[in-house]
């Protein structure tokens, strides 16, 4: 193979030498991919231990899942936990991001420490807290409580995401925005949220996914008339293996899919290149 | 005409900068109104509680417990062990992936970085789940591999320690490479040719020149997937079958099962503290927003 | 064509601090802008020039001091309601705007009609000679085309006042002496008040009415390109424009001398100071065949002599040891010294400006 004796580096390293890392790379990736979208054709099967490739299809794990109102009314709770969760860190978060990127007050870097407690905080720990205060608050079990828990857990991620989004863009131009006779919050609406659109829409998606795949808060917090789709898929793993969690679980890489092909779309129609 | 002792509209401008500042740092007031509601304070009561006996009066029964007791030594142990091999794994995994994307031409460099994101941005529950289905006794692996004449028996490799570091590792994985292949990327590659040039080996500039200059990246990825590690709960319960036992698992335990508000809070108050330490001493080599954005 | 703007305003600043921590990034300044004057903030990186020009937008709120378009006191006003054109460093073109977007964005937020708005724009467009380009994206234009747009938006609003930050740092060195004429002739067509910011004295040279020297937070000297280059006001002005020797003087009475040789003298004031310093620039001084009545000659030996094409530089050592330099216009086979010579420079009274030595 001629192949393996060219260069593959300026430093005239061949890619035969290199063989080893290409092999390693390859089996690694195809690890990091494979066992989540073998999910998707297991669920299709008509055993009870899943097989691959299944001997027999069938939908009726399917069938089971959109069959119970238990599943169904876990779904549309954290369908609708995840959006509020979403439209309420979205502008918090993005806010506040921009509060402490355009204040040069002495304590920011503590405000930013704190807006990343979330992250630091062993989760385990946010959900006992949580639980408590809920009892206190009577917040326990409710689409509230849950929207408001899961705001704190996205809000680190939107401050990131949309402070990174504000330091690669050029503050000067709000600066002119403002001296061409816009007020501050009109210069941010008109130049600057514009130019972060996509940090901002990726940081709703990402308060979207933390919502909609959280387990250990949500363990604890949701439950009676509200609990979460992840609340009820762990409590059924903990049991026993239930081939319904395969449907589940592939439409919710369905879900996963659909937000990161949106957020790309609505994205990147600025830059036709 | 004004007073001597105050210049020239020093106390209006004095205000109006008071009022600026005030106004954006308040724009960032909800988001910490929240944070302290929901998070701070109740861990804060959590501290609390955490001091108080089983009678209610201050005590240190719930430390002393600790350290007494050889099933919590023990479960420490486990978490140390649990995070120590992740996180060893994951730079021996991803490490040279983040190396091999970073060698790669912009459009196959894409292209392979998606098979970094998709899990990364995949509900972490089903890729638990779906470790469970490959490992399980009748599971996929198993059965190839007995097809294939690779072993006789179907071996246990979930529901301990082995499933529990796959799953571990798979999950953890991302948030190692994406700092690391970001410090890669940032080297210039005239750096290599001037190693060369000088005289280097590809392997002696590679350890001398392109390896330290990555470890930015490569200790803000480990120092997030060792933090992690520490508090993870969902998957070593799910993939540990009962015989890996984490800290945050016994936490759970003791509220679920046992009810007991105090140890679970020791046992959370020594948690959150072993993590900050390790973020206080990250901190004197580490930029902080370089560990908060590692995972991104 | 040449019409003085009516409209326009004059800036009085009076007083003006503005301190980060120990550092005075202004120090007490007061300036003057005449209506319709082109005045440049010429000084260093870090010397206060920008500071100053951000708190004229309003972007810098200082310390304490008072703020005066016309007679209007806008000290504690927002940047928004100053009603000031301003260019920025980076241009600050809006890029998710067309060119026209970004001309008509001051005219849209004053809520002109559409109609007027178009109207306005195209006239911005062709007064920077950018018409046609309306619909274009910022992305697609040329650096020098982005500095004409970001000049458009700038007076499209007919503002009575111009404010622009190192307009030009970002180009090539042609196309910064083009724009130089054109921003000029810009500026005598519209006659709005300009302050212009640069660290480059030939581009202040250029096309100021006025330049103000800025260190320190401090105005060093305020007068016209002219007297700036012939006159400084003091060692750091002299030095920051242009290149010049500087040697030591000493007083006795009205007489001033270096080296022990008293100093023919022109008829401008020598400066009241404890130390003196004799400026002389290259072009300034000149060869000699020997010591010539009514000149200032200095025995001197070659150094170094440099051809330069239209000119030559000559470098040589004065008797006492310092170092001189000395521009000649290259003329038809003159011959040039050689190193080692002894040569005879010789400095017209007129030429010989004595300077306060301090550097403030």
């Amino acid at each position: 193979m001629n192949w393996l004796k060219r260069p593959a580096t300026e430093t005239q390293v061949t890619h035969g030498q290199r063989l080893w890392l290409y092999i390693l790379a390859g089996v690694v990736m195809i690890l990091l991919v494979l066992p989540t979208l073998i999910v998707i054709p297991m669920s299709f099967s008509d055993s009870q231990y899943l097989e691959f490739p299944p001997e027999t299809w069938s939908t009726r794990w399917y069938g089971h899942y959109f069959g119970s109102p238990e599943w169904m009314r876990a779904t549309v709770t954290s369908l609708k936990v995840a959006v509020l969760t979403m439209l309420v860190a979205t502008p918090v978060g993005v806010l506040a991001a921009y509060g402490l990127h355009a204040s040069n007050v002495a304590f920011v870097r503590a405000a930013f420490v704190l807006m990343l407690t979330p992250m630091m905080v062993p989760l385990v720990l946010v959900a006992i807290g949580a639980f408590y205060a809920y009892v206190q608050l009577q917040l326990l079990y409710t689409v509230t409580g849950l929207v408001l828990a899961h705001t704190v857990l996205a809000l680190p991620l939107v401050v990131i995401v949309t402070g990174s989004a504000l330091k690669s863009y050029d503050m000067s131009q709000e600066n002119a925005a403002r001296s061409l006779g816009a007020p501050r919050w009109k210069a941010f609406l008109t130049v600057t949220l514009p130019q972060i659109k996509f940090g901002v829409i990726t940081a709703g998606l990402l308060s979207f996914l933390t919502s909609f795949d959280e387990v250990v808060v949500a363990m604890f917090i949701s439950g009676g008339d509200n609990p979460t789709l992840t609340r009820n898929m762990f409590n059924a793993l903990r049991d026993q293996i239930d081939p319904t969690i395969a449907s589940i679980s592939t439409i919710m890489i369905l879900v996963t899919t659909f937000m990161m092909v949106l957020a790309q779309t609505l994205g990147q129609d600025r830059k036709p290149k | 005409m004004q007073a001597q002792s105050e210049p020239l509209n020093a106390a209006g401008l004095r205000r109006d900068g008071l009022i600026e500042r005030l106004s954006l740092f308040g724009l960032a007031s909800p988001a910490m109104l929240l944070i302290l509601v929901i998070l701070v304070v109740p861990v804060g009561w959590l501290f609390y509680v955490s001091f108080m006996g089983a009678d209610g009066s201050f005590s240190l029964e719930n430390y002393e417990r600790m350290i007494d007791r050889k099933s919590y030594r023990r479960i420490f142990g486990t978490t140390f062990q649990v995070s120590f091999l992740t996180t060893g794994l994951c730079i021996m995994i991803g490490y040279p992936l983040a190396y091999f994307m970073s060698q790669l031409p912009d459009r196959l460099a894409n292209i392979a970085l998606i098979t970094v994101l998709l899990p990364f941005w995949t509900s972490l529950l089903v890729r638990t789940y779906a470790w469970l289905v490959l490992l399980q006794k009748q599971g996929l692996v198993n059965n190839w591999a007995i097809s294939l004449g690779l072993w006789e028996e179907p071996i246990k490799m979930v529901h301990n320690m082995t499933g529990t570091l796959i799953g571990m590792v798979h999950i953890m994985l991302p948030f190692l490479i994406l700092p690391v292949y970001g410090s890669m990327r940032a080297i210039n590659r005239d750096l290599m040719k001037a190693a060369s040039n000088l005289g280097a080996h590809p392997r002696r500039a590679f350890w001398d020149v392109f390896f330290p200059l990555t470890m930015p990246g490569l200790s803000a990825g480990a120092l997030m997937v060792f933090i992690l590690c520490l508090g993870f709960f969902v998957t070593p319960a799910v993939l540990g079958g009962g015989k890996v036992i984490m800290v945050s698992m016994k936490i759970v335990s003791n509220i679920e099962l046992f009810v007991n508000w105090g140890a679970a809070s020791a046992l959370g108050v020594v948690l959150l503290v072993m993590t900050m330490i390790i973020l206080w001493i990250a901190s004197r080599f580490l930029k902080l927003e370089n560990i908060a954005g590692g995972g991104h | 064509m040449n019409q003085p703007n009516t409209d326009a305003l004059p800036i009085t600043v009076r007083n003006v601090t503005k301190t980060y921590g120990p550092v005075y990034a202004l120090d007490d300044v007061s300036i003057d802008v005449e209506s319709g004057e082109f005045l440049t903030l010429l000084g260093p990186s870090g010397s206060g020039k920008t500071t100053l020009l951000m708190v004229l937008a309003g972007f810098t709120r200082p310390d304490c001091g008072s703020l005066k378009f016309g007679d209007t006191e806008v000290i504690r006003t927002p940047p928004h309601l100053r009603d000031l054109g301003m260019t920025f460093q980076s241009y600050a073109l809006f890029p998710h705007m067309t060119v026209e977007g970004n001309v008509g964005y001051p005219l849209k937020l004053r809520k002109r009609p559409k109609a007027e708005i178009a109207e306005r724009v195209a006239r911005a467009l062709d007064t920077v000679q950018l018409g046609g380009f309306g619909e274009r994206r910022i992305d697609q234009l040329s650096g020098g085309q982005r500095q004409r747009v970001a000049v458009a938006r700038a007076i499209v609003f007919e503002p009575r006042i111009l404010l622009m930050d190192e307009p030009l740092s970002a180009l090539d060195k042609k196309l910064r002496d083009q724009m130089q004429i054109e921003l000029r002739h810009l500026h005598e067509q519209l006659g709005m008040t300009t302050v212009y910011v640069t660290h480059d004295q030939r581009e202040a040279l250029t096309m100021s009415d006025r330049i103000a020297v800025v260190n320190h937070g401090r105005i060093m000297q305020l007068a016209t390109p002219r007297d700036l280059y012939e006159r400084p006001a003091n060692r750091f002005v002299a030095d920051f424009i242009g290149e010049s020797t500087f040697l030591d003087v000493t007083r006795s009475g009205d007489t001033l001398a270096w080296n022990g040789v008293p100093l023919k003298l022109g008829h401008h004031a020598v400066p009241d100071a404890p130390k003196l310093q004799l400026m002389i620039r290259p072009e300034r001084i000149v060869l000699r065949d020997g010591p010539s009545e009514g000149f200032n000659t200095f025995d001197a030996t070659a150094t170094d002599v440099v051809y330069q094409g239209d000119s030559y530089l000559l470098h040589a050592r004065l008797n006492d040891g310092s170092q001189i330099a000395l521009r000649g216009a290259m003329r038809g086979t003159a011959a040039l010294p050689e190193e080692g010579q002894a040569v005879t420079l010789g400095l017209a009274p007129e030429d010989t400006v004595v300077i306060d030595a301090s550097a403030e």
